[in-house]
């Protein structure tokens, strides 16, 4: 038996894939009951699957504060 | 409108990356959207003391941003040709015909419109992003955007696995609430 924030925990990590395979059991067998529980990783697997599929690029540190110095020279 | 005012300081960590995205989908080229990023962020700076404040600023600056990428194909149109526009349609097989009306999208087809709509989540993903605590969002970008492992970002940022798992959580909860009335009720 795990508690409901011990399955969010649990559910975060396995949307990138680093939950062990004792956690997912014990996630599995949690939302057998937990409705709540279960809603919530409903949409978390939701979000993970619109992160891949929105394919978001991200500048680098490093590339962000290259533009930050350009734009306190300038200012 | 004195709510409306101009923040240059906080430009690139809060419309970088939303500026980026919005770039790529225009001209999907990496390199050409970061110069594009940059040099709407100098335009920016220049016309400044034309912000009258009507607008707010990540308005303001996509509107140059979208002025940058026409300038942009302008040019590239000009280098190959004199006044002609030139389209390369590279999917197409050039035994389909030289009209216009051969070449236009299947409707049937729904290739092209999944990708707009793709280009449109991700926005509104980006703007849901933008609005994280600073923390948060650098965290959850690593973590998920840049696939940075878990390790590497701990380094990085000299804070420990559970400190990283819990500002997961936190951002992820935060963006699923922020997306609910536009993605997943749709």
């Amino acid at each position: 038996m795990i508690s409901c924030e011990k399955a969010a925990d649990i559910c975060t990590k396995a949307q990138y894939n680093e939950a062990t395979f004792l956690e997912r059991l014990k996630l599995k067998f949690h939302l057998i009951y937990c409705k709540v529980c279960a809603a919530y990783a409903k949409q978390n697997t939701k979000l993970t699957s619109l992160c891949s599929k929105a394919n978001l690029r991200s500048l680098s540190e490093t590339e962000k504060e290259k533009m930050k110095e350009t734009i306190r020279r300038q200012g | 409108m004195a709510e409306n005012q101009l923040n240059p300081n906080s430009w690139v960590d809060q419309y970088a990356d939303y500026l980026f995205n919005y770039a790529i989908g225009k001209v999907s080229d990496v390199e050409v959207a970061k110069d594009l990023v940059s040099e709407t962020f100098l335009a920016g700076l220049k016309s400044a003391k034309n912000y009258k404040g009507d607008a707010a600023e990540r308005t303001w600056l996509i509107a140059i941003l979208k002025r940058k990428v026409i300038d942009y194909y302008r040019k590239s149109n000009s280098k190959k040709g004199k006044a002609e526009v030139r389209m390369s349609l590279g999917y197409l097989d050039e035994t389909e015909g030289d009209w216009l009306e051969e070449k236009v999208a299947d409707p049937n087809g729904n290739l092209g419109s999944d990708s707009i709509e793709n280009e449109e989540l991700g926005l509104a993903l980006q703007l849901c992003i933008d609005r994280l605590p600073h923390k948060q969002l650098q965290v959850f970008t690593m973590k998920t955007i840049q696939g940075i492992s878990t390790e590497e970002i701990c380094n990085e940022l000299g804070i420990n696995p559970s400190n990283l798992w819990v500002m997961i959580h936190r951002a992820r909860t935060a963006l699923m609430e922020c997306l609910n009335q536009k993605w997943f009720n749709a």
